[in-house]
């Protein structure tokens, strides 16, 4: 039935699967529906169903060379061409090719007049027919719970459709059926019944004016599935699940850096920058330099040859682009050579967990090195805290896994103690700067602050943060018995030191002139000294000489007298 | 007016079958003894197989079998089941007035 050629990925379990190419949907079916078997979507109006089916032929006629078999009751083949059309998916042409057949079953109540016994034979006949005439291996019926208010006979169209589920079986077909959201229970004529492998349910809530679409697995039958409700999206490049949860705490580390793109900053990071894979939050207040900083990154990416995708969720890109200008930085440069990619949406236009799709859609297909989100803070306003704080987490596990460096801005508001207990997110960074304005002597000067920096030994040093026309730059700021200076307090300050070192100077020169003096006449009157210490050696060695004979005399005048009287001595002992 | 119309024009009637069944044969037999009976000589009936030619299951958008559709007069009926019911295919077939034919 299945040849090896067609993409059925067999797993452990020995079920055989059918890849839908739908980005998301196969890595949380473990790669992709029951082969060979009918897999139930189900849904309200509008949520997707008929798109997620019509993907699914497409992709397999046009990528994995299994034609496939689209019986619509509802839309009229024209319209399902034309609708798709718009997501470059060219049915006509699949159709010529004998890849895809199309089959409007068309029923209709006021037209039918019912006696006495029937059966669905008809739409079996078609149905193989079709299916043998293309060699379809996919199978889609949209949706088939039309056929309920076409036809009244209930107990006969349920035999049927279960008749005709374990015939899809049979035929080894792998087959979606499209289901209306009932009452209580998955489908309107519960068809979740009938097709017990795999059910799919799509999903759109509004809430606070936006929609967030939703797909979940409910069943699998044989797979360990997500069992979560996954964002999916629906834009001009067709749809695309966001299998978030499935980023886990297995990540690589990588030792490699990346350049914040200021050199200055990149010294205070062990003079090499960024981990490679890391993430970094910028958080301050607004005019903080946020953006510029972001910006400086998504340049050094793109002057190493790496490609940027930067997410813009509060200026257009124009101006990010003319704003980046005066401190010296063509980003359009890159835009035009294809490394910068900006993505562009108003946080405000879909819900969170749609944004954290798109981008999630954005990077897998452009594959970028570095992304900038500026500013994260704005997609906690578009959705609850605690949703926005678990999509967060989300997003930068998937990022981390990509192995994709990300500077995340962020605005703050108030002091640097609400900044830190405000952005929950911070634990999730690897790094974290810290801007922001101290207003001292009527103006406001810039200050850059490494609270964190896993894994190095970072500068702990604030410094202020200049912005000019050439780049950006650090600068020590004035710590010292006057306090922290910045700016134009600081240059004031240097100024004065500068004048007090000249005049330490000076008085320096002018003491070691004075000391040399002192050292000349001290040296002279040790000269003087040692003349008169060499006077009285050689006076003191003449009187030794005198006394040293006077001495010898002395002793031969002493002899001689001895002499003469050691001749009476005896006597007179005796 | 309209029933001499009709009169005047005849009955083509199909009837789609899917092979030797039970029910299609029931049908068979009960449209053969409806026409004999109200539309004697002004009917013709094509019975098609869909086992022999299942690509006219789509060209003719046919569903449920057995179908019988009413081609002409127009507008175009369509009954669906075995015909067993006599009064409702009557109905269907807008032949159900009684008086109207003699």
């Amino acid at each position: 039935m299945h040849t090896p050629n067609i993409p059925l990925a067999k797993v452990a379990t020995g079920i055989f699967k059918a890849r839908t190419g739908i980005v998301g949907l196969d890595d949380l079916t473990g790669g992709g529906l029951p082969g060979g078997r009918p897999t139930l979507v189900c849904g309200a109006a509008g949520c997707g169903k008929t798109l997620l089916a019509v993907t699914f032929l497409y992709n397999g006629a046009a990528k994995f060379g299994e034609p496939g078999v689209f019986m619509t009751f509802e839309e009229r083949p024209d319209d399902l061409v034309k609708n798709v059309a718009s997501l470059n998916y060219d049915l006509d042409r699949l159709i010529k090719e004998d890849k895809l057949a199309i089959d409007h079953v068309r029923v209709e109540r006021s037209e039918i007049e019912e006696t006495g016994e029937y059966d669905l034979e008809a739409l079996f006949i078609r149905l193989g027919y079709a299916i043998d005439r293309i060699g379809a291996k996919r199978v889609v019926l949209d949706t088939i719970e039309a056929l309920f208010s076409g036809l009244s006979n209930q107990a006969i169209l349920r035999a049927e459709l279960r008749r005709l589920f374990e015939w899809l079986k049979d035929k080894g077909v792998t087959a979606i059926i499209t289901g209306e959201r009932g009452e209580g229970q998955l489908t309107r004529h519960g068809l979740e019944e009938y097709v017990s492998d795999c059910v799919i349910l799509l999903d759109h809530r509004v809430h606070d004016h936006i929609t967030t679409r939703r797909l979940r697995v409910v069943k699998y039958r044989g797979t360990a599935h997500g069992t979560n409700e996954y964002p999916f999206l629906i834009d001009e490049t067709g749809l695309s699940v966001m299998p978030v949860t499935s980023a886990g705490l297995d990540h690589v580390a990588s030792d490699e850096r990346i350049s914040s793109g200021i050199a200055d900053l990149d010294a205070m990071l062990e003079g090499r920058g960024y981990f490679r894979g890391s993430s970094v939050l910028v958080s301050g207040m607004a005019g903080s330099g946020k953006s510029s900083i972001a910006a400086q990154f998504a340049d050094a990416a793109c002057r190493n040859g790496e490609r940027c995708i930067y997410f813009a969720l509060e200026e257009s890109p124009a101006q990010i682009i003319r704003n980046m200008r005066s401190i010296g930085l063509d980003l359009q440069q890159w835009v035009d050579k294809g490394a910068l990619r900006f993505a562009a949406h108003r946080p405000s236009l879909f819900g969170l967990e749609t944004h954290l799709a798109t981008m999630h859609r954005d990077v897998a297909q452009f594959k970028p090195a570095a992304v900038v989100i500026d500013p994260l803070s704005s997609l906690l306003h578009a959705g609850d805290r605690h949703d926005a704080q678990a999509m967060i987490l989300r997003l930068v596990d998937f990022l981390k896994s990509m192995e994709i460096t990300t500077v995340f801005t962020s605005l703050t508001h108030g002091n640097i103690e609400t900044a830190i207990t405000d952005m929950q997110v911070s634990s999730l960074m690897d790094a974290w700067l810290l801007l922001y304005n101290r207003e001292s002597n009527g103006e406001h000067n810039r200050q850059l602050y490494l609270i964190k920096s896993r894994g190095m030994a970072h500068s702990n040093q604030v410094r202020e943060f200049v912005m000019r026309r050439e780049g950006m730059f650090l600068q020590d700021v004035y710590v010292g018995p006057e306090g922290v200076l910045t700016g134009s307090a600081r240059v004031a300050q240097e100024a004065r030191e500068r004048g007090r070192a000249m005049q330490e100077k000076h008085e320096n020169e002018r003491r070691n002139l004075d000391f040399a003096r002192r050292r000349r006449k001290i040296a002279a009157q040790i000269e003087e000294l040692q003349a008169q210490l060499a006077d009285d050696e050689r006076e003191l060695s003449a009187l030794t000489s005198e006394a040293g004979a006077r001495d010898t005399q002395a002793a031969d005048e002493r002899a001689r007298m001895g002499e003469s009287r050691r001749v009476a001595a005896p006597a007179a002992k005796k | 007016m309209i029933a001499a119309q009709a009169q005047e024009k005849g009955y083509n009637l199909r009837l789609y079958v899917a092979g030797q069944t039970p029910k299609s044969m029931a049908a068979i037999a009960n449209i053969q003894t409806l026409c004999e009976q109200y539309l004697p000589g002004r009917y013709t009936i094509d019975i098609i197989d869909l086992m022999k030619d299942p690509a006219l299951a789509q060209r003719h958008q046919i569903v449920a079998i057995p179908t019988l559709i009413r081609e002409l007069p127009e507008p175009i009926r369509r009954i669906i089941g075995d015909l067993s019911n006599t009064q409702r295919v009557l109905m269907g077939l807008d032949l159900d007035e009684p008086g109207r034919f003699v």
